[in-house]
């Protein structure tokens, strides 16, 4: 174990996801018999280096969310392990994960409903800091007051109500509540997507300076491919449970090698109106996670498919540097 | 580039009485009764369409965008809201001044409406298919028969795959791409001259997204229909629109032809609405923000709406209200300064 530790941290590799699945039972009729299962996460590995910022894509029911909360054990997963700072978190008891939930924290997409409406800002994020006793008495008001204004909340607001704030400093709070533990790691789960443009890029700058500060690690999640370009290192693009592209930002954007992730970055509308995307677009719609295709999920919907795609699911494997591909094309 | 077509368009601010515009919005003003007093929604609002093309509206979250549709429709609920002075002439025809019979004809006929949620825009406990018969029905004066073939025709206009299947279909039963093309069947069943698309992509994935903005543009070749497209995306106005109109706090802050807006823009809103998008920003820059939120449309501020977050405002701008002007053919801007992009 020592020996590992000690490997893993020159490695500088803070969550390593193993294969992790998380199926969802579909049951029917009146003895609740299952009859099938989501597939919602399906085979997902991926690592996340010490402050680094790794973008999940995906669309909507691609399995971005319920991977966050496997990760987080808010719901527990059907296989595979994930390693925080290499311990197995699958494997603690329930003391030892709570020690452990205080290195990782999440913000949510809706900053409205994740937060508690019958409490005060400041009552919200010292409960925190007093179940993790990470403080007491009047340093716990200090406390409050430093992360009020490291979020840009004036501290004098601490006695008001979620209802009381607009909806960007609704997410500023709920930043400042999930950074109240001092966390390595925050999950954010589409933190951005419920506000408008100029809100949105005050969120962006903050959580920026928030890593460069802190020397936060950031799992970002979102739909929203322009803000995961700009915000992230290393972007990952699911779809179906499963990764079908993983590589640094830059070359991902320039270079995109699965057909999906092509189409994904052609069907974002063009900010010039001079040079139209020329966009490849996808006949139909996302299958049913309940009942993906066989072979490579994405088959149904490619515009490249090949015999080999409706039988055999291909991996994810390097293409080149820092650039993994799950598709057929790239390797036989 | 744009001199043959600005040429023909006439001035949207000066209120001629007959125009060949489709439609001319003049000084239009709406408010609602809350507890907390009156809410101007929108605020003089002016602005012109021609009879075929796309025009953007865009603006962030409660700046009037959607009001100023709903006004246009005649769908606004009285009370709490009132449509408080202006005019909205369609077809030169002053819409504000139509019984409730006579804008029955008009609307959902000659303008027709799609929304951002189709799930909360369809009947749940009806199939869809009925839903466009009733449409074709209730406006076109068919009987049952011809109206369920002309559902199929719509049904099948839209690219949707298999028609009959999804006319006996409910809306829980299909994909938020699906409901989508139900409802833009639905509009068009009556082969409007105005289609008013209220975020008709938000809640879809940008791969429906770009179906969906593929369908309009070729049904708009196909009807030469005029689509006003109201969106806080940037990204599909720079796709759509040819002009573009730029609100804020229910006011008009800039009008302009789609080129004018992305490469010549005048007002400090629309540089900083364009500045905060990340797609346009450089990696590791820091992003260019538009500081503070709108303002609070109880207390608006008595000079420009924008001034306190305008980092070019001066003490006019804070004291004195100002009139949109035009700085060169057809583009209007609401703004004392004259700033231009570096």
């Amino acid at each position: 174990m020592d020996v590992l530790y000690a490997k893993q941290q020159t490695n500088g590799m803070l969550l390593k996801v193993e294969n992790l699945q998380k199926h969802f039972p579909i049951r029917r009729g009146f003895f609740s018999r299952v009859v099938g299962h989501v597939r919602a996460v399906n085979g997902v590995s991926f690592d996340i280096r010490r402050g680094e910022t790794l973008g999940l894509v995906g669309e909507s029911g691609c399995g971005k969310t319920t991977m966050a909360r496997v990760i987080l054990r808010l719901l527990e997963p059907t296989a595979g392990s994930v390693y925080f700072d290499d311990v197995s978190i699958f494997s603690l008891g329930k003391q030892d994960m709570r020690a452990m939930r205080k290195r990782m924290q999440i913000i949510f997409q809706d900053p409205y409903g994740s937060l508690n409406p019958r409490l005060t800002v400041g009552s919200m994020i010292s409960e925190a800091i007093r179940i993790h006793k990470l403080a007491h008495g009047e340093a716990v008001r200090e406390r409050v007051v430093d992360l009020l204004d490291r979020v840009g909340i004036p501290a004098e607001h601490m006695n008001r109500y979620p209802h009381e704030f607009s909806g960007g400093q609704r997410q500023r709070i709920g930043i400042a509540r999930a950074l109240a533990v001092a966390p390595d790691l925050i999950i954010a789960d589409e933190p951005v997507s419920a506000l408008d443009v100029s809100i949105q890029a005050q969120i962006i700058n903050l959580l920026k300076d928030l890593q460069e500060d802190l020397g936060l690690t950031f799992l970002f999640i979102a739909h929203d491919l322009g803000v995961v370009q700009y915000i992230s290192d290393r972007v990952a693009v699911m779809y179906l449970g499963k990764i079908v592209e993983l590589g640094d930002s830059r070359r991902l954007y320039a270079g995109a090698q699965h057909p999906y992730t092509q189409a994904l970055l052609s069907a974002i509308p063009s900010l010039d109106p001079a040079n139209k995307s020329k966009r490849v677009l996808l006949p139909g719609d996302v299958p049913s996670p309940a009942n993906a295709p066989p072979g490579c999920a994405f088959h149904t919907r490619c515009p490249h498919v090949m015999p080999v795609c409706r039988e055999r699911v291909p991996e994810l494997k390097s293409t080149e540097e820092n650039h993994q591909v799950a598709c057929w094309l790239y390797h036989q | 580039m744009f001199t043959t077509e600005t040429s023909e368009t006439l001035r949207p601010m000066d209120g001629a009485k007959r125009t060949e515009n489709l439609l001319e919005v003049t000084n239009l003003t709406c408010s609602f009764a809350t507890d907390e007093g009156r809410a101007l929604a929108v605020d003089g609002v002016s602005f012109s369409m021609r009879a075929g093309e796309t025009l953007g509206l865009v603006g962030e979250s409660g700046c009037g965008k959607t009001v100023t549709a709903l006004c246009i429709m005649r769908l606004i609920q009285t009370p709490p809201g009132k449509i408080d002075g202006g005019s909205i002439m369609f077809r030169n025809q002053n819409l504000l001044a139509l019984s409730e019979r006579e804008i029955r004809k008009i609307r959902g006929n000659e303008i027709s409406m799609v929304f951002q949620e189709p799930m909360t825009s369809l009947n749940p406990v009806f199939t869809c298919g009925y839903q466009v018969e009733e449409a074709v029905m209730l406006h076109q004066k068919v009987g049952k028969r011809e109206a369920i073939e002309r559902t199929l025709e719509m049904l099948h206009l839209v690219k949707i795959p298999d028609p009959k299947r999804v006319a006996k279909s409910y809306p829980h039963q299909l994909s938020g791409g699906m409901r989508q093309r139900v409802m833009i069947a639905m509009a068009l069943s009556c082969t409007p001259r105005l289609l008013i698309a209220d975020e008709p992509t938000t809640a879809l994935d940008v791969t429906i997204q770009a179906q969906i903005l593929e369908l309009l543009q070729s049904l708009q070749e196909q009807f030469n229909m005029a689509i006003l497209m109201i969106t806080h995306d940037l990204g599909i106005i720079a796709e759509m629109a040819r002009r573009v109109v730029v609100m804020y706090a229910g006011k008009v802050m800039e009008i302009g032809n789609v080129m004018e807006i992305f490469h010549d823009a005048r007002h400090p809103y629309t540089l900083g609405l364009k500045e905060s998008i990340p797609r346009l920003a450089t990696k590791g820059v820091r992003l260019k923000v538009i500081p503070g939120k709108v303002p609070d449309p109880f207390d608006l501020p008595p000079g420009c709406r924008f001034s306190d977050r305008c980092k070019f405002a001066e003490y006019r701008c804070d004291n004195e209200s100002i009139a949109i002007r035009e700085v060169s053919e057809n583009h209007w801007v609401r703004c004392w300064k004259d700033i231009r992009e570096d």
